[in-house]
């Protein structure tokens, strides 16, 4: 971070108010204490992530001074896209990849953080750490350049930017530790509670706010349940478990042995690898 | 108790464990086929880190396209690389994490041959510990001397040597002596010392994780066994002298100025004397500064912020150092680079240069020689091509503090940048450095003989002509000479006249004498080539054993003995400098063929019978000769 901070001249933190991003927020203090961190903070907000998201973001803004930047696609809102009608992957794609351009174009920002790691997938496990894209915001996978030893290598043109991936060689593991031991605040949906879902197509989605839009013969039902990973709440699928601290949080997943990724609807939609979504910009 | 079980029962007892576990990475190399994929899946699976639907997946796989029947196929785990390949994807390095009772691990893995020495170069950069994959069945290849070259190159000081596929060769321990006899005295040659040979099946499991019962008579560790036991780096450099390269100038406010930086070496605690370089503005650590507190003392690996007692200015690039083992400051280095990119390194050029966390310009000053990483043997080249490897000199326009590669790999190791396009071109060792203004000798420059020949671009030899005086060897050598310069060679004549003239100016012609002669001769030969030249000396040496002498001095193959020959009679005739009359009237005494003696020599690699040889066949044959031993094209 303090790498970006010194090479790049206008660098941001993205925020999506989930687990990876409150470690990344708590290490961004870090980093630069005692001065604040130096950059601001930017959410591509979709405008269906769940109500508790909303006011731990607020809450962390408040506590923390940060300098938060909230940008929607109001083109994808004025066109009417939602994870209903439009399907989870053009939603993901206008929402979250398209606003996510346009803010990066709209501030001139040359460098973003983000908290995606190697071990999340496969494929992920050759990723640098230091991500470049072209002016178009496409990353050239021809182009990426040799990390070795401590030495990265920020240097890029006057248009192009840089993704960078500190927690690149953390585990899924040591993510949740770090939030243990530090005593890192997260967003309480973690937490297994009470809460309201339905079951469709053998995940269970909760039903956050009344948008969310039943099918026939649906009835919200009240069970013991947690999320593993926070998106947007009509894409995001809950399981049920009794994890209500961290650390049996920790062990649950460490005997449950599935993968993060499998609760994230997305994924199942359509079999667009991880290189197609991240040439065309997915983060 | 095992992972899982612990887990289950006390899982703050785990994370407290998990916490504390040492992390150790290191790089796996192998070349297609040996079972890298294979090991490294099984290390994965043993290690419990693969997930359910992983599993799933991977039994299903297995079954489709496994290659091992019923069994799984832990080969299929890593493919994943494979698909992306084709798709034309640049893949470096992979990285994988698992992690065991006592440590956790990041595998770097570098796929397939294609960009081999730039990639296994990368991961090597930031691992502990190498594992070098062989197949008992071919044994010590070409390919596995490569990658032992790369890791030592790399300053990696833990290499296990996995001798895999043991089952094909029916777990014999004789094979693995065999191969085991035959690396060691590779890595003698290469001066690798930290390495273990295992015998294993990554295929059944031998000795991966568990000692293997098929192999009775091996009493090391599994490689599990190893990895758990071997040194990490990052403690091992707690120990260094102190170095923390300045990232970034933390100024908040008017009374806080911060120093951030990572700690390259060593250990730093409030009131140690330090250096700042390369300015060498020598102060004091006021306060180590962690998050939220302060540090009693931050150690090699921890990224904190230093505030200093003085007023000094320190900026991003400079390096705090332990006064009293402060780092070198230089603006010449001798470095090795390893060229990743595909326009070639040139001499004269001028790159960026991003050690620890300065970036200064630097021009490719020459090109010592490059290295045929196969063979280890050094080529002359006035340029690098992509994956070559060459030792450089290189100048930056300003100070920087450094140390030599093999005591610290960060303040050591660095980055070459090309100025328009950004991308990283390079990778490069320092391993001395010498500063313009002062007149400090690159004693500790490890430019040899190889290194100066390689400059010259060509391979230095004697030819040394005896015989009696007159028989022509100032002549021929002469002549000789010519032809060599001719063709672009750099050459130097010496001869006893000029000798005699100058450096033997005491010595007489008693036998004595002229075996003293004989020996400086052969010494100046000696210098010379050592200089890259070839030489060409014209003796009459006329013992046996002053000759004998003088050859000792050259690697086999490089001395080359030419007898031009003359009976005294004709000599005497022929007689252009006069010495024979001289002799006559006793000017001067012993003239060897005028009463002194003379011993031809018995197997000369050249005779040159003089009676019926003129001066350019003579040189001609002298030069066949060379060409026919390779000595030049
Ligand atoms: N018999 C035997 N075969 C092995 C062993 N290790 C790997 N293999 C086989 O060798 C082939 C190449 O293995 P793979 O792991 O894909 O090699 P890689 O190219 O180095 O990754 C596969 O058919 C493996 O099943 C071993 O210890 N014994």
């Amino acid at each position: 971070m303090r790498e970006v901070v010194a090479e790049a001249e206008n660098p941001v933190m993205l925020y999506s108010i989930g687990k990876d991003s409150s470690v990344m927020l708590h290490l961004a203090r870090k980093a630069f204490w005692p001065a604040p961190p130096p950059f601001p903070f930017l959410h591509v907000d979709t405008t269906w992530k769940f109500q508790d998201m909303y006011r731990f973001r607020a809450r962390m803004a408040e506590e923390h001074g940060l300098n938060l930047l909230v940008h929607v696609n109001e083109e994808g809102l004025a066109r009417g896209i939602n994870p209903f009608d439009s399907g989870s992957v053009v939603h993901t794609d206008v929402m979250k990849t398209e606003g996510l351009k346009q803010a990066l174009d709209k501030y001139g920002f040359d460098a973003a953080f983000g908290g995606a790691r190697r071990d999340e997938e496969r494929s992920r496990a050759k990723e640098r750490i230091f991500s470049f894209r072209t002016a178009q915001h496409r990353w050239d996978p021809k182009n990426q350049r040799p990390e070795l030893w401590r030495l990265y290598n920020a240097r890029h043109r006057r248009g192009e930017s840089i993704r960078v991936f500190p927690l690149s060689n953390w585990t899924e593991l040591d993510v949740w530790l770090y939030i243990h031991r530090e005593g890192i605040p997260i967003v309480p949906l973690y937490f297994a509670a009470e809460r309201p879902v339905v079951e469709r197509d053998g995940t269970l989605i909760m039903v956050d706010d009344e948008r969310m839009r039943l099918e026939p013969g649906e009835e919200p039902m009240r069970r013991k349940v947690r999320f593993r990973t926070l998106g947007c709440y009509p894409l995001s699928g809950a399981v049920e478990s009794e994890a209500d601290t961290l650390p049996k949080i920790i062990q649950e997943m460490l005997l449950a042995k599935t993968s993060e990724r499998q609760g994230r609807v997305i994924d199942y939609d359509e079999a667009a690898s991880m290189e197609k979504k991240k040439v065309e910009g997915y983060f | 108790m095992a992972q899982t079980d612990l887990i289950s029962e006390d899982i703050l007892a785990y994370l407290d464990a998990h916490e504390h576990k040492s992390l150790l990475r290191f790089i796996t190399c192998g070349s297609v086929d040996d079972g890298k994929s294979t090991l490294i899946g099984r290390l994965l699976y043993e290690a419990q880190m693969l997930f359910e639907d992983q599993l799933t997946a991977l039994e299903a796989d297995s079954r489709r396209v496994g290659t091992q029947g019923e069994e799984l196929d832990f080969a299929l785990l890593l493919d994943g690389l494979a698909a992306e390949r084709e798709q034309g994807i640049t893949i470096d390095v992979a990285y994988r994490f698992f992690s065991t009772d006592r440590r956790k691990y990041i595998v770097a893995d570098t796929p397939g041959h294609e960009q081999y020495t730039r990639n296994m170069v990368t991961g090597a950069s930031t691992a502990d510990c190498a594992v070098i994959l062989l197949d008992a069945r071919k044994g010590v290849l070409t390919q596995t001397r490569r990658h032992s070259y790369l890791v030592h190159l790399l300053g990696i000081r833990h290499v296990a040597v996995a001798c895999n596929k043991m089952d094909l060769v029916e777990f014999s321990e004789g094979r693995f002596r065999e191969i085991e006899r035959e690396y060691a005295e590779f890595a003698a040659q290469l001066g690798l010392e930290g390495f273990t040979l295992i015998p294993l099946s990554a295929l059944r499991g031998d000795n991966v994780i568990e000692r293997s019962e098929a192999m009775p008579w091996y009493d090391g560790p599994s490689l599990m066994g190893y990895l758990e036991a071997v040194e990490v780096d990052q403690e091992r450099m707690q120990d260094a002298p102190f170095r923390l390269p300045v990232q970034w100038v933390n100024r908040p406010s008017s009374d806080f100025r911060g120093f951030a930086g990572t700690v390259a070496g060593g250990s730093v605690a409030p009131g140690d004397r330090v250096l700042v370089l390369p300015n060498r503005r020598e102060t004091t650590v006021e306060r180590v500064v962690g998050f939220e507190t302060d540090l009693e003392r931050a150690v090699a690996g921890q990224a904190v912020t230093l505030t200093l007692a003085d007023e000094i200015d320190v900026s991003r690039g400079d390096v705090v150092v332990a006064a009293d083992a402060p780092a070198r400051v230089a603006e010449q280095f001798e470095a090795t680079v390893v060229w990743m990119a595909e326009e070639p390194l040139l001499r004269g050029r001028t790159y960026l240069m991003r050690c620890g966390t300065k970036t200064v310009p630097a021009t490719v000053a020459p090109i010592h020689y490059k290295l045929d990483v196969d063979t280890l043997e050094r080529i002359a080249a006035n340029q690098l091509d992509l994956n070559e490897i060459g030792v450089v000199q290189l100048e930056t326009g300003s100070p920087l503090a450094f140390d030599p590669y093999v005591e610290n790999r960060d303040t050591g190791g660095f980055i070459l940048i090309d100025r328009i396009t950004n991308h990283t071109v390079g990778a490069g060792l320092l391993r001395s450095g010498a500063r313009r203004d002062e007149s400090v000798p690159w004693q500790e420059l490890e430019i040899d003989r190889e290194a100066r020949a390689a400059l010259l671009g060509q391979r230095p030899f004697v030819v040394w002509f005896t015989g009696l005086p007159g028989a022509g060897k100032s002549s021929v050598a002469n002549a000789l000479e010519k032809r060599l310069h001719a063709l672009g060679r750099h050459t130097v004549l010496i001869d006893g006249d000029n000798l005699r003239h100058g450096l033997s100016k005491d010595l007489s012609f008693s036998d004595a004498d002229r075996a003293e002669n004989n020996r400086r001769a052969g010494e100046v030969a000696k210098l010379m080539t050592d200089a890259g030249l070839i030489v060409l000396a014209a003796f009459v040496s006329p013992f046996r054993a002053d000759r004998e002498t003088a050859r000792s001095l050259f690697p086999e193959g490089e001395f080359v003995e030419v007898h031009v020959d003359l009976p005294a009679e004709l000599a005497a005739q022929r007689d252009r400098k006069g010495l024979y009359a001289r002799a006559e009237s006793g000017a001067i005494g012993d003239l060897t063929g005028a009463g002194g003696a003379y011993e031809p020599p018995e197997a000369p690699d050249v005779h040159l019978d003089m009676a019926t040889f003129d001066v350019a066949a003579a040189a001609e044959e002298v030069f066949r000769v060379l060409q026919e031993r390779g000595l030049v094209e």
